[in-house]
């Protein structure tokens, strides 16, 4: 049957591995040749609202009383801008995950159907849903790559940031890119294409400002059922993680917990994203 | 007959839910490799179906498919590698250009850069797609995109190409060159299995055809010897003012010689014979006694094929 193959010899294995950095090869040269909006994209949102937080608004006449978590945030040492710097990256991995997968997925599922000349591609299908998890998960580590130094340039107060170690850094960062292509994977084969622009209300807003972004956990201990609630919210666990990995100094959840709840939730995404994926392109 | 590529044996998909639906009911198919093999019935008959499962992006309720051996159900992965698509809508990567629709499709099929753009640069000259290399799929009409998606579909050396309603949507200029383009694979031992309701579409380019309605294979042959199963070569039909004595009629008509069968059909009669000279003559003379209108002479189709074996119309 291998005549079709460039070589008869292979093995399924190595069918399989060549398709799917043929699937890699093509996202990233689509990705280079959109790489100015792409850019725009993930750098806005932190531009904006390390600009008006933690630049103009302590520059106003009692602008800094005007800031959320000033007292918190004097009480742990640092400014807001040391509560937004791993937030503002979580969020930028979180919605790289989204732009990534789900708004892709919605748009080949529904008008274009070009998901089914990738699902044609010589490898299991879960594999080509993996691929997208992936390179989604490559996407965010360069955006939060990209809101590092706006976060830690920015704020007019200095960012007290420092890594105790690297290889939690590096543990949660990927886990939390994973896991964000996870959850872009499950929204985008979950959701209805049509219904795609409602994910932004009914699940991007809720999970980012309930998602300990802008304040830690720690401080949500005044409103016991919201501390207790938030939990179930995956981004927690990317913003406290990033937050004990980056900006220690402020307090944030035990570092085995947060590596556990991250596996957690990228495996059980991970698992109910392809399972979506493989209801929507077999019948 | 050569040995089959295309194995489909007791194959039948329900749709579950509700209402469920059986859209492929018990079907048996063996296409011989190399030739270009029509199914060819009306919309909602179990074709698109049948090739959904055969191409892996479906999975059988029961029975089985084998393509160059390979069990599709079983290894969906490994039968890819054997076989080509081109769905019904188009299915072209927006984000990439002609070029890199081609190219990228080699690679994911394991060939190495230089390989994948060397095929793809013979490819696109092949189906003459070379001056819109660098174009994406959205500026192309739609018979270019169709051309293109079959190029891309055996850019990796399939066995078997698929072609689920190739025609639909293209003008007539498109659609006879997409014709030619498959015939043109004939050359390359692809075998080639199109799914159409278009009887003329099946008529023109495949070698056998099988016909099928309510997920249920009818008849399977060449379109010739099905054409000849109808009993007589040319058709005339015969409209009358009014039906009165057509009883009678149908009988005198059925004693002139050459006739092979005379039915009834809507506002007149149906002669079916063996053509021969003076024949026509004799049919008008004997229906003008009865009030002849109008008579028009038709050869057999595989649509006269359908109809006979259906009663209804291949557009119904």
């Amino acid at each position: 049957m291998s005549e079709a193959m460039t070589n008869s010899n292979d093995t399924k294995f190595v069918v399989y591995t060549r398709a799917f950095i043929g699937l890699l090869q093509r996202d990233f040269r689509v990705l280079t040749r959109e790489i100015v909006p792409f850019l725009i994209r993930i750098a806005m949102n932190p531009l904006l609202f390390l600009f008006v937080f933690t630049f103009v608004m302590p520059h106003m006449t009692g602008g800094s009383s005007m800031s959320p978590t000033a007292g918190m945030a004097a009480a742990g040492g640092g400014g807001f801008g040391t509560v937004l710097l791993p937030g503002l990256m979580a969020v930028a991995i979180m919605f790289s995950g989204i732009a990534a997968v789900a708004l892709p997925l919605a748009q080949e599922f529904g008008v274009t159907r070009e998901i089914d000349d990738r699902v044609m591609c010589p490898l299991p299908i879960g594999a080509v849903a993996i691929e997208k998890i992936v390179f989604s998960a490559i996407q965010s580590i360069f955006a939060a790559a990209v809101v590092f130094p706006l976060a830690y340039y920015i704020p007019s107060t200095p960012v007290l940031a420092h890594v105790p170690s690297w290889w939690f850094f590096i543990a949660v960062l990927v886990l939390a890119s994973l896991l964000a292509g996870a959850l872009g994977l499950t929204i985008g084969t979950f959701v209805q294409p049509k219904q795609i622009g409602l994910i932004f209300g009914v699940v991007i807003m809720p999970i980012t400002f309930l998602g300990c972004v802008y304040y830690p956990w720690a401080a949500l201990s005044s409103i016991k059922w919201l501390q207790i609630g938030v939990l179930i919210n995956p981004i927690v666990y990317i913003t406290e993680g990033l937050r004990a990995a980056l900006t220690p100094t402020i307090g944030h959840m035990p570092d085995a917990t947060i590596l556990a709840m991250l596996l957690f939730f990228f495996v059980l995404l991970t698992l109910m994203g392809l399972r979506g994926f493989a209801n929507r392109v077999i019948s | 007959m050569s040995e089959s590529i295309v194995e489909i044996l007791g194959l039948r998909k329900v749709y579950a839910g509700k209402n469920p639906v059986t859209a492929v009911d018990g079907i048996d198919l063996h296409v011989p490799s190399g030739l270009i093999y029509g199914l060819l019935g009306p919309n909602g008959a179990g074709k698109t179906t049948t090739i959904s499962i055969a191409t892996t992006r479906a999975i059988p309720t029961a029975g089985s498919v084998k393509i160059a051996g390979i069990d599709v159900v079983a290894h969906p992965a490994l039968a890819r590698c054997v076989i080509g698509v081109v769905p019904q809508y188009n299915t072209l990567d927006r984000s990439c250009t002609v070029f890199e629709n081609i190219y990228f499709h080699c690679r994911y099929f394991g060939m190495t850069k230089q390989a994948a753009a060397q095929r793809t640069a013979q490819l696109l000259d092949q189906f003459r797609l070379s001056d819109r290399a660098a174009a994406y799929p959205q500026a192309l009409s739609g018979g270019l995109a169709q051309r293109l998606q079959i190029a891309r579909a055996i850019a990796h050396h399939p066995k078997v190409l698929f072609l689920d309603e190739p025609s639909a949507g293209l003008d007539p200029q498109s659609r006879i060159a997409m014709w030619d383009a498959v015939q043109a694979l004939r050359g390359e031992g692809i075998t080639v299995v199109l799914t159409t309701h278009y009887m003329e579409e099946a008529d023109a380019i495949c070698d056998r055809v099988a016909i099928i309605d309510h997920g249920k294979i009818l008849i399977e042959d060449s379109p010739t010897a099905l054409k000849a199963s109808v009993g007589g070569d040319i058709i005339y039909d015969l409209r009358m003012h009014g039906v009165r004595d057509s009883g009678l009629l149908e009988k005198k008509l059925a004693l002139i010689d050459g006739v092979t069968r005379v039915e009834v059909i809507e506002g007149g009669l149906r002669v079916l014979a063996r053509a021969q000279d003076g024949l026509l003559a004799k049919v008008v003379t004997k229906a003008n006694e009865y009030g002849l209108r109008d008579v028009t002479t038709t050869e057999p189709s595989l649509e006269t094929v359908f109809i006979r074996l259906t009663g209804r119309d291949l557009r119904e």
